[in-house]
């Protein structure tokens, strides 16, 4: 063990900040004993590393998997009555039987639990946690994404399918260049609202012991005893990445609706 | 069978709410080629109904379609690659409104008949010129009005070559000032020797255009006949009755 964080403070603060009144230079020594003793920061900058790459990985696979359960759904509610196919017809009926199934487990138990349940049991040989983490909230916030696809799919009117069918292309390819297009521009407010969501979700983590954001800075907090100013620090850094993104995503929008006049 | 007939339909039905509509109850009828049929008849009768077995946007419940020789109807046929021939166009435009005119129109000819972009623009660009919208094809639909927007419609299907147009009510969510314009563009098309078959209420337009009329009513058809004798000379009650409220 090194000098404590005292003891090295004292050896290394300029004097004009010792001599500082006593109530702003305490501020100054803990900010100093929550973020920079002891390479402390670096915690927090692997923590964030953790979050935000868990964040975007599971939003990815959320989207796939909201892509897919949203076809899935919307194919068999709107057109299942029609398929001609009595193999595509048998197919999209058990597909929508999981999807619905999928959609009621998952959003009628919290996040925190199937992670667990995937950490402990499913994964439990698995030594990488931040994989287990990216399955267990991409199979999450895919249930949600799906619902959002879905109601963003039949906001569109059925007339666009229509015309699509119409001019002989086929069912997914008017899908993939008409309806979700514009599927997506519509619901791209929900989407960013869920990231959003998503990214603070994954506080739970720690719950695993996967080191976030959150997990570093109760770290910290429990190091140097003061769990006051990491927990601000750590609160700063979620509100300056949210609010990021969320000029980010206007800026799309704007983009998005200039197309339109 | 003839070579001239285009479309064969033979005892269509289409029930909805197992048997309790009957949109269409049995239903035949051939469109030649070159022929302009207008399908007229009072809102309800199973016209756009019609309209729409014939490119399978309506599966019907019973009886065939003949396209060309082919049964359509056969769940083994793949319809998309028939609907290509088969232009439609919609009483509410149905644009693509994320898409600019010039992509509107050569999306399909580019995913389908895999033209090159040069090619497709080419041709669009052409029949643009034709309906006198060619300072359009950046535009996008919201920036239209409704004349131009149907126009632009008509033209995105003639973009895949069709051998037969159909038009689903194509002037009734126009203004009444813009009617014309659409009417224009069909009819130079019909002079040009398109199969059409149109479901309108333009009673001027059957007259002028049609070469032949069909009436329905109650999921049948009446009466059909040339514009002329139907119009002069009508057989039914219930034509009569129509034709009294709508000249």
């Amino acid at each position: 063990m090194g000098p404590g964080p005292s003891e090295l403070w004292n050896s290394i603060a300029p004097q004009w900040m010792l001599e500082l009144p006593e109530g702003l230079h305490d501020f100054i020594y803990t900010l100093y004993k929550c973020f920079i003793y002891d390479d402390r920061y670096m915690m927090y900058i692997k923590g964030l590393g953790n979050t935000l790459t868990l964040t975007f990985f599971s939003l990815l696979v959320g989207i796939v998997l909201g892509v897919l359960v949203s076809i899935v759904r919307v194919s068999w509610d709107k057109h299942g009555q029609e398929m001609r196919n009595p193999v595509a017809r048998f197919f999209f009926r058990i597909a929508n039987a999981i999807c619905k199934i999928y959609l009621t487990v998952i959003r009628g138990t919290p996040v925190v639990v199937q992670l667990m349940i995937i950490f402990f049991g499913i994964m439990a040989t698995s030594n990488n946690k931040v994989l287990a983490g990216t399955i267990a909230f991409g199979i999450n916030s895919g249930a949600y994404v799906a619902e959002l696809i879905r109601s963003g799919i039949m906001s569109i009117d059925g007339g666009q399918m229509e015309a699509g069918r119409s001019l002989g292309l086929g069912y997914v390819q008017s899908m993939r260049y008409i309806i979700l297009p514009q599927a997506f521009k519509n619901i791209l407010p929900a989407l960013a609202n869920e990231f959003i969501v998503l990214i603070k979700e994954t506080a739970v983590a720690g719950y695993v012991g996967l080191a976030d954001l959150t997990y570093a800075g109760s770290i910290v907090a429990g190091n140097s005893y003061t769990y006051f100013v990491p927990m601000l620090g750590v609160a700063a850094i979620y509100l300056i990445i949210v609010m990021f993104f969320t000029w980010l995503v206007g800026k799309l929008e704007r983009r998005l609706r200039a197309s339109e006049r | 069978m003839n070579d001239n007939v285009l479309i064969s339909v033979n005892n269509v039905k289409k029930y909805y709410n197992n048997g309790k509509i009957k949109a269409l109850d049995g239903v035949s009828a051939d469109i030649k080629k070159g022929e302009v049929v207008v399908v007229i008849g009072p809102s309800g009768s199973g016209k756009s109904t019609f309209l729409r077995c014939l490119n399978l946007l309506e599966v019907p419940t019973d009886g065939h379609i003949l396209f060309e020789g082919v049964d359509i109807t056969d769940p083994k046929t793949n319809i998309n690659l028939h609907r290509r021939k088969m232009g439609m166009v919609f009483q509410q435009f149905n644009l693509f409104p994320h898409m600019t005119i010039l992509k509107n129109m050569t999306l399909a000819p580019m995913k389908l008949l895999k033209k090159p972009k040069e090619e497709a623009e080419a041709q669009a660009l052409q029949l643009l010129k034709r309906v006198g919208l060619e300072d359009r094809a950046n535009a996008y639909p919201s920036q239209l009005s409704g004349g131009q927007k149907q126009r632009i419609a008509i033209v995105r299907a003639l973009c895949m070559n069709p051998d037969v147009m159909l038009f689903d009510e194509p002037t009734s969510a126009l203004d009444p000032e813009m009617v014309g314009e659409v009417l224009d563009v069909m009819k130079q098309l019909a002079d040009e020797g398109m199969t059409m078959v149109v479901v309108t209420h333009e009673m001027g337009f059957a007259k002028e255009v049609g070469s032949r009329v069909i009436f329905m009513d109650g999921g049948k058809i009446i009466e059909e006949n040339t514009p002329e004798e139907l119009f002069g000379n009508p057989q039914s009650e219930r034509l009569k009755g129509f034709l009294a409220k709508v000249l």
